[in-house]
């Protein structure tokens, strides 16, 4: 392991009853990256992060904290999280200051550094002005910005966001995201969210996971490089058949959209849009549109979490009966 | 650490109106008791004090019983102190954060439970104000009185203990008082459950009062002193093991 390593987690799995939360997940965070767990609601993102920040001891696997296990030496591999969970974890009768010196000191800043950090947190997460007020009192917004206030306060090497932006107006989910993206500069960041756009402007690399099982891992660049050009839209002033379309170069499979108007799939990692332009202009079908279709995060979410729906993998998944 | 958390225990309880209002009522009870107390002794004992070879003093005529009564009111109010000192962190999902802090189990326990005691120190020492002004009249057996005291606040601690325990269970406050009231009243009525004699086993031994009488007849009893440690430790074992649990696979 590199000292850049700072989470390296192994073949985690977590038992419920007979439920199976997540399976045999690995995954490693590097320092200045930020990592984005995104799945469907009930996937087991929720129950991974719990795992990672020691709040739910795994029933197989190990978690590597900054090259310390978690679960041997658990107060030491603590002291390098900060953690958000889903619900920011207030003191609803404290103020904000009264609340961050707490955190603090149960993180173990030494005191005299104590206001030092509560200063910085406050600043990072735009909470100087709110010092003195109730955290009940605050909006939801501000009570989330306290809990993210909290998770880096004591500017652990690893923060944990589960959920960060729910609940805020899109100004405090854009000045999250930055902040985010600022944190992951010199931090280790987890995301879990199931919001696709914030995955896109946050994330270096993502992980898809779904019925506790991690399907998908790749940074956000190789996947946006996959995604293009992967298929087309082509526009025809004639009407061909579909056989001739089926024919061109590198086309895996073709979908007819009008009668004038195909979705092109090609086959994997060929991008033949200049060839099928030739083609077409040479066989003389009046081209009106060639437009290449980049798959969406969307498209990929969809096809990686809803792909084996119809044949789930039966160990995972919780007696549900659609036919019914 | 520990002196963090029983800081925050201590400021929760204070800012929220249970341990006031728990201070003000139980102090005007007593205010009557001691002032019916007072008026007993003046009519009834006082004229025939020279009827006593030792006559009866007023720190073991009024005072203490005024203990007694405080021990008694102890039962009903400990259940509303320690309620919600886990289920609201529970409920409110804010345990994530002691669970999550490089802290362990032990302490986040161990500095509730000392947060707790805070809180009875400050109630005891409220209430003995009202005893003490009787040294504007007289004096005052002071080793019964702190004996008394000392016994009170074991018993109090004891409740503690159970409470924090049972608060540990639930995430519903008002069940945890419930239940805490219910344990605690079953601990101190099974003092009527006396064997035939002192030297046969009873259930008796294992209640909460049994073990306050020598302390107020003056008695600094290591016994009973035992009895209250072990009860302690054992529930506040109890509670570190049941939030453990949250964590584990069962």
């Amino acid at each position: 392991m590199n000292n850049n390593t700072l989470i390296e987690a192994q073949h985690l799995s977590r038992h419920y009853g007979p439920n199976i939360a997540v399976n045999n997940i690995q995954f490693e965070l590097n320092r200045g990256e930020v990592v984005g767990f995104l799945g469907p609601n009930g996937a087991g993102k929720s129950t991974s992060m719990q795992m990672i920040t020691g709040n739910l001891a795994p029933t197989t696997g190990s978690i590597g904290i900054c090259g310390i296990d978690l679960l041997d030496k658990a107060k030491q591999a603590k002291a390098h999280i900060g953690y958000l969970p889903e619900q920011p974890p207030i003191y609803k009768e404290l103020t904000v200051d009264e609340y961050l010196k707490f955190c603090a000191r149960i993180h173990r800043v030494e005191k005299i550094s104590v206001t030092a950090a509560v200063d910085k947190a406050k600043q990072r997460c735009g909470l100087t002005k709110t010092g003195q007020r109730l955290i009940g009192n605050l909006s939801k917004g501000y009570q989330q910005r306290v809990g993210i206030a909290q998770a880096i306060i004591h500017s652990p090497a690893i923060i944990v966001l589960d959920e960060p932006t729910v609940g805020l107006d899109p100004i405090q989910i854009r000045e999250i995201r930055t902040l985010i993206r600022e944190l992951g500069e010199e931090h280790g960041v987890i995301l879990s969210t199931h919001i696709l756009p914030e995955v896109q402007m946050t994330c270096d690399r993502l992980q898809i996971i779904r019925d506790g099982e991690l399907v998908y891992q790749d940074t956000l660049e190789n996947l946006s490089q996959q995604s293009r050009g992967s298929c087309a839209v082509i526009g025809l002033s004639k009407e061909v058949e579909q056989d001739k379309i089926t024919a061109l170069p590198d086309v895996a499979s073709v979908e007819r959209l009008s009668p004038k108007r195909w979705r092109l799939l090609f086959n994997d990692g060929c991008k033949p849009v200049p060839q099928i332009a030739k083609q077409v202009v040479d066989n003389d079908w009046g081209l009106t549109e060639l437009i290449p279709e980049q798959k969406s995060l969307e498209d990929i979410f969809l096809d990686i979490t809803t792909s084996e729906e119809e044949h789930p993998a039966e160990e995972n998944v919780p007696a549900k009966d659609d036919t019914a | 650490m520990i002196v963090t958390i029983a800081a925050r225990e201590l400021r929760a309880t204070f800012l929220s109106p249970i341990a006031w209002t728990l201070i003000g009522v139980t102090q005007i009870i007593l205010a009557f008791i001691m002032g019916s107390g007072l008026e007993n002794y003046v009519r009834t004992i006082q004229p025939r004090l020279h009827l006593y070879l030792t006559p009866p003093d007023i720190t073991s005529e009024v005072i203490v019983p005024q203990y007694m009564w405080l021990a008694i009111i102890m039962i009903v109010i400990s259940p509303l102190l320690t309620m919600r000192v886990f289920s609201d962190e529970r409920k409110n999902k804010t345990l994530t954060l002691l669970v999550s802090a490089p802290i362990s189990m032990t302490e986040i326990v161990v500095g509730k439970y000392l947060g707790l005691l805070a809180i009875v120190c400050i109630m005891l020492a409220t209430y003995t104000v009202m005893p003490l002004t009787l040294l504007f009249f007289g004096n005052l057996d002071f080793g019964l009185l702190f004996s008394a005291i000392l016994g009170v606040f074991l018993l109090m601690a004891a409740c503690m203990a159970i409470g924090l325990f049972i608060s540990s269970l639930t995430e519903n406050p008002l069940i945890a008082a419930m239940l805490s009231f219910f344990l605690i009243l079953l601990l101190s009525i099974i003092i009527f459950a006396q064997g035939e004699s002192p030297d046969v086993f009873s259930l008796a031994h294992l209640s909460l009062f049994q073990h306050l009488m020598a302390f107020v007849n003056g008695l600094f009893s290591t016994h009973d002193l035992v009895y209250y440690l072990l009860l302690i430790t054992a529930f506040l074992i109890l509670a570190i093991r049941r939030l453990d649990s949250d964590r584990l696979q069962h």
